[in-house]
């Protein structure tokens, strides 16, 4: 399955959720947030969440700036 | 009358939230995170920024970041939507900033205008302002020195107002006295000055101008000597405001002696 992961194509699993991809991108239990086509997968629902064809998937964290 | 009691009772109020320290610190263009760690600390700084930005996916997901060397129950973190030219993005970065930071309302709004000048686009800082208070955030905001919008932001229900002395970065010191005046007699919430200052002299005027608190970053870490530099911002911002408090004293055209002329021999 192809998704967008961060602007770059991507390939995943068929229907895999937001925590297998955060998983496989080594990000599991990180400080991270998760966006699926410009809305927020609250921690709580990346279990839950599946992924599909297409989807727009932007993971983020925090970083120095000011 | 002690010292420590009256400054006790001078804090930064935001959001209703009680700050002893007047100086914000931004967290980029350090050497390394340890470098951050030891230059807010020696700011003495409460609040500090941060950016939120993709992690670099194919790099070590486990390298220590930002909320390891200045976790939450330290600082309180102030994301920012810098590098957001429009108010989609912005909106959006603040959304994740909530979401990363569990639920956390306070975040720095800038929306900039273009790349030369990093001057703030007003009119997108506005769309921007009144989506996220209608969302329930606490919107700290950069912006211009025009003393109308910063009203206009206030009417909003930003929670602080934070404008420009000069262009980002650029070290140029208060560039805008009498707006900033300007601002600050109007203003019912915090004025912060974010950007614009150089060296401690500059942190000083603003804090005297009756500004509530300064935000810098270049300067700081832009510095030969961080971490010392970091200190030197820290005293001039409290003298800065204690100066303030005491009062100068008016300027004038001629010299008025300091010493009682009677008595004098001769």
């Amino acid at each position: 399955m192809h998704i967008t992961l961060n602007g770059h194509p991507h390939d995943c699993g068929q229907g895999s959720t937001v925590s297998q991809l955060l998983l496989a991108a080594g990000y599991a239990g990180r400080r991270v947030a998760v966006e699926v086509n410009h809305e927020i997968v609250p921690r709580s629902q990346h279990d839950g969440h599946a992924l599909h064809e297409g989807d727009q998937v932007e993971i983020v964290h925090a970083i120095g700036g000011g | 009358m002690n010292i420590k009691t009256i400054d006790s009772t001078d804090s930064l109020v935001i959001a209703g939230k009680s700050y002893g320290s007047r100086l914000l610190t931004g967290t980029g263009k350090y050497k390394d995170l340890d470098e951050t760690r030891r230059a807010s600390l020696a700011a003495g700084a409460q609040i500090v920024t941060a950016a939120i930005r993709r992690v670099n996916l194919g790099q070590d997901p486990n390298a220590p970041n930002l909320l390891d060397a200045l976790p939450p129950h330290e600082f309180t973190l102030l994301p920012n939507t810098a590098g957001c030219y429009n108010a989609v993005d912005a909106v959006r970065t603040c959304k994740l900033a909530r979401e990363l930071l569990d639920g956390h309302q306070l975040v720095k709004l800038e929306v900039l205008g273009d790349e030369r000048t990093l001057f703030p686009d007003v009119v997108e800082t506005l769309k921007a302002a009144e989506q996220l208070v209608a969302d329930g955030f606490e919107v700290m905001v950069y912006t211009s020195d025009d003393p109308i919008l910063a009203r206009k932001l206030e009417q909003i229900g930003c929670v602080a107002v934070m404008p420009l002395a000069a262009p980002i970065g650029s070290g140029q010191g208060i560039q805008n006295k009498y707006n900033l005046m300007e601002i600050i007699e109007n203003a019912k919430v915090p004025v912060i000055v974010d950007a614009g200052v150089g060296t401690a002299s500059d942190a000083a005027i603003a804090m005297e101008l009756g500004c509530d608190g300064v935000l810098m970053n270049t300067a700081i870490a832009g510095a030969k000597d961080p971490v010392l530099m970091a200190h030197a911002m820290k005293l001039a911002v409290e003298a800065g405001r204690a100066a303030f408090r005491a009062g100068r004293i008016p300027r004038k055209r001629f010299a008025s002696a300091s010493s009682p002329i009677d008595g004098t021999i001769g």
